[in-house]
Order: C-alpha cells, then structure tokens, then sequence
C-alpha cells in the first residue's frame, strides 16, 4: 500500500520552516495563487479542474451559461426539497448539502439520468429517428426516456426558455438540433423535455464525458440548493409542508 | 413496473399512502399494521429494523445470523476508506451524524462494499441451480469480460478472517448448508483448482445467507448501506477527543505530483 498521495493536479514545494508548509503552488502545470487567482474566472477554473486544460473563449462562455441556469433547481426540485428538510429543521448547511446531494444522484431527475441523457445525445447523430432510438436504448425499467419529465405531456416554458438561451452559445450543436426538434421529441416521449435534458445537451456540447457531466451537474445545482435550505432555517416549520399520511392498514386514520 | 402518468402524479399531491405506518402525533406510531409500541414490547431493536424493511417476522435464527453478518464486519480501524471518513469528520470536529452519515455514503463503493456484495448476491442468486461446470464457466466468463468477481478475492490481503467465525455462527444457528451458501463454497473450490488464485471473501458468504434466508435484493441493498455501521462511531468519537487535524496529518511531500510541467494561463 502506497504511503503517498499520487496526483496529476496538485503540485507544491516543501518549505524547509514545515513538514505541512508548501509553497509555488500549482493546478495542472499553472501558478495557482500567482497566476489563476486574479486572471481565471471561476468557470474557467472549474473546467481546468475537470479537464486539466485550460478553457477556449466559446468553452467557457457556453459554461458559464449552464451554471447560471443549474445554479437553482428551485424549491419544487427532490434535491432542494431534501435540502430544506435539513434546513427546516435547524440541521447545519452542510447537512442540508449531503441530503441534496443524495437525492441529486438519483436515476431519476438526478445525475443517474443525466447520464443516460449524455449517453443519448452523444450517440444519436442529427437523424430524428436514430435520436429516438438512442433515447429508447437509454430508457428506464418503465420506458421513460432520460431528459423528459413524466409529470407532464408537455415541456415547461421555462425549460423552452433555458433551451434557447443556451443554444445561443457558439458552440451549441446538440442544443440547437434538440431545441428545432423539441416540439416532435415531446410527442413522441409523451411527456415534456426536462432541465436535466438541457443539461445533458449542454455538457454533450461542450465535450464532457460522463464522469465530468455528472461532476459539474451535481457541483452546479448546489448554490440555489442551499440558498433555499438556509432561507427555510430562518421560518418557523409550521410554514413548511409536512403533508397527509393515509396508513391504509389502519382503519381509523388520526 | 408500469409507466407513470401525469395524472397519476396529480392524484399524489399533499399525502402519501403507505402500508409501512408512520407517525401519528400525540396518539400512536404505527409499523406495518402495528402499534410500534406494543408490538415491540418483547422484541429487539432488531427486530423491528428486519420487519420494518421485510415485513417478514424472520426466525430467531435468522435474526441472530443477520445480526451477526453487522458484527463480524464492524471494524474501529480508521484506516479502512469508509471508517476514515468519519474519523476525520471526528478529528475536524464536524458532528457525528455528518461524519458517520458521509462513512455510511461512501460505503456506496466499488472495490469493497456495497459494490461487489451486490454484485455477488446477484451472481450467485442466478447461478445457484447450476452445474459445478456451468457455474465456473459463468464465472470465468464473468471474470475475462469485467476482470473481478464480487465476493471472490480482496483488494488488501486475499484471505477473509471473517469467514470461519461466521461460518461457525451458521452452523451452530442451523444456516450453514442452505443452496446459495453452498454455491458460494462451491465457487471458491472451482476456483481454487482452476488458475484464478481468488479466494470466496465476505461479500459472497453474506450475500448467500441473505439469499438463503429470502431476503431480496432491496433488503439487501439497505442492509448493506448500514453493516459496517458499528466500527464508525467509535472512530469518530476517539478522534474528536484527540488533537484537533491530529488524524493522518500530510506532509508536503507525501503528495507526488504527474502532471504536467509549469506553464502559464492563457491571455
């Protein structure tokens, strides 16, 4: 077993004061806090985190569109719904943070069919019908498509209105095909386009793979998560849904 | 399982309908068509975690045996990658639910854990029927096409130290020759004579006696989130009493960087 850390992405000096001083620290080859700190904007750090590479101009523009629209799933979403729970009753932000992410890796809505979404679009080609057979391949235990919302037939204006602000970008290719094609894919899904098929577009767009799309969707939802978590800590729980039970073992209900 | 449609999820709004009970405030809690509290009288904490999840009142036997699968693989060491987590939390003074909460997650692993104890309660789940030459020959099909085997072999040393103690708990429990349970030895055998040197570990002899004993796959699943439970509290406490950042402290040069060579950020 291995006594040290192996790493392509950290690199400092030892300083001779300390065993656990560094210093000349650097991130992929680039002077952190001489060089990034100051010139790199945060998306251009985020994608130098998760390619090793610095960001083109177009890459880091179409970036920087997706994380504002990721930013906050809004207070309907299973993952900010889980973190207001922690929030609602007093847990710490970090604990409204875990429970997020929990339910933000699900197969459903979450990073699980995000994946199944990239794997759709990054294979499907421009042909209407090899799309829909990719999101077929891609399809859950019930048929359901990944990137489509089974709460309802049709796709959510807000949804359309993220589409057409991303595919704006210069680099949109797979944002734009879906964005012409929206109206057909719904009524063959049956069912609306959901943000986590935008998102999917978007990281296919911009070359991610899998383990770096689920990276950045995951990471990206998490300011309006808590935002959303801290805002329930300062409301009294009686403001906050706790919802009916109906036991059906039980004959006479509370 | 069937399509759901959109006004299914309407008819779902404001209330859930269970069969599992729930809380009743200021009058009763209620589990599976019991009251929690009279139905629990007599019986063990658990008890009532094994009807709770199953709905099945299993024998004592089978709750000792299950109970036993917890222990033997409840390890204080705060090395081991899962424990670690919630040492650190300890040692970083993050609170016990964060800290063992996170150890609980990563548990969700794949060389260990959850990972392979699946993957060998559903390989030995489809193959206990099989003939001793068409179970080595879906293991070793197994094996060229994904390299490893859940259950067989051991990422930190090849023998399991649990087996024996637990195989001693199942025979003196009546459990040890159950169909999947002989499986899982059959396997190790065809193994052992053929050149894969990987020896049966913990993940397959606890997914045999969760088979054997009908459990199924998302009893398993939750099980598993939870039996290495018992070696995470311990770890967090001892090192939130310890030095505060006293836990694996590292150096400067214990991290060896690959990457690339110095260069600079783009205009």
């Amino acid at each position: 077993m291995s006594e040290r850390i192996h790493t392509r992405i950290w690199d400092e000096s030892p300083d001779p004061r300390s065993p656990f001083l560094g210093q000349n620290v650097r991130l992929f080859g680039y002077d952190y806090y001489g060089d990034l700190v100051g010139r790199a904007r945060w998306v251009e750090m985020l994608w130098l985190l998760f390619t090793g590479e610095a960001p083109t101009p177009d890459q880091s523009a179409l970036l920087e569109r997706l994380a504002v629209a990721l930013a906050n799933p809004g207070p309907r979403d299973p993952s900010v719904h889980a973190a207001m729970c922690g929030g609602v009753g007093g847990s710490p932000p970090a604990a409204s943070l875990v429970a997020a992410l929990a339910v933000a890796s699900g197969d459903h809505g979450g990073a699980g069919e995000l994946r199944r979404a990239m794997s759709a679009w990054a294979t499907a080609g421009e042909a209407f019908d090899r799309v829909t057979d990719a999101l077929t391949d891609q399809a859950d235990d019930t048929g359901m498509w990944p990137g489509f919302s089974p709460l309802s037939h049709h796709t959510a204006h807000s949804v359309l209105d993220c589409l057409a602000a991303l595919g704006r970008a210069s680099l949109a290719r797979r944002l734009t095909w879906l964005h012409q094609h929206e109206p057909s894919l719904s009524d063959a899904a049956r069912c609306g386009l959901s943000l986590t098929g935008v998102a999917a577009a978007a990281l296919t767009d911009l070359g991610m793979d899998l383990d770096q799309g689920e990276a950045l969707f995951l990471l990206l939802r998490l300011p309006g998560t808590l935002a959303h978590a801290v805002e329930q800590s300062g409301k009294r729980h009686k403001q906050f849904p706790f919802f009916a039970l109906n036991d059906i073992t039980r004959s006479d209900d509370a | 399982m069937s399509r759901v449609d959109p006004k299914d999820y309407e008819a779902r709004i404001g209330h859930v309908t269970t069969r599992l009970g729930g809380f009743f405030p200021g009058h009763s809690a209620r589990v599976r068509g019991h009251d929690l509290h009279e139905f629990t009288v007599d019986k063990r904490w658990f008890d009532l975690y094994l009807f709770s999840l199953t709905g099945r009142e299993l024998g004592d036997n089978e709750r000792d045996m299950l109970e036993a699968l917890w222990t033997f693989t409840s390890y204080p060491d705060p090395r081991i990658w899962n424990n670690r987590v919630a040492a650190l939390a300890g040692s970083s003074r993050a609170s016990a639910a964060l800290g063992i909460g996170a150890a609980i997650a990563v548990t969700d692993a794949d060389i260990y854990g959850l990972g392979p104890c699946l993957a060998a309660f559903d390989f030995i789940g489809a193959h206990v029927a099989d003939s001793d030459e068409a179970l080595l020959q879906a293991a070793t099909d197994k094996l060229r096409r994904e390299r490893r085997l859940g259950g067989y072999g051991r990422p930190v040393v090849a023998e399991d130290e649990r087996i024996a103690p637990t195989m001693a708990k199942a025979r003196a429990l009546g459990l040890a020759d159950g169909p999947h349970v002989r499986t899982a030895f059959r396997l190790d055998a065809l193994l052992a004579e053929g050149r894969w040197r990987m020896r049966i570990n913990y993940a397959a002899l606890c997914s045999a006696l969760h088979l054997d004993i009908g459990l199924t796959r998302d009893d398993y699943e939750c099980i598993l989130a939870t039996i290495f439970l018992g070696g995470m509290p311990p770890v967090w406490k001892e090192h939130n009493q310890e030095a505060a950042g006293g836990l694996f402290p590292i150096p400067v040069d214990a991290v060896h960087y690959d990457g690339v060579t110095p260069r600079r950020w783009p205009d």
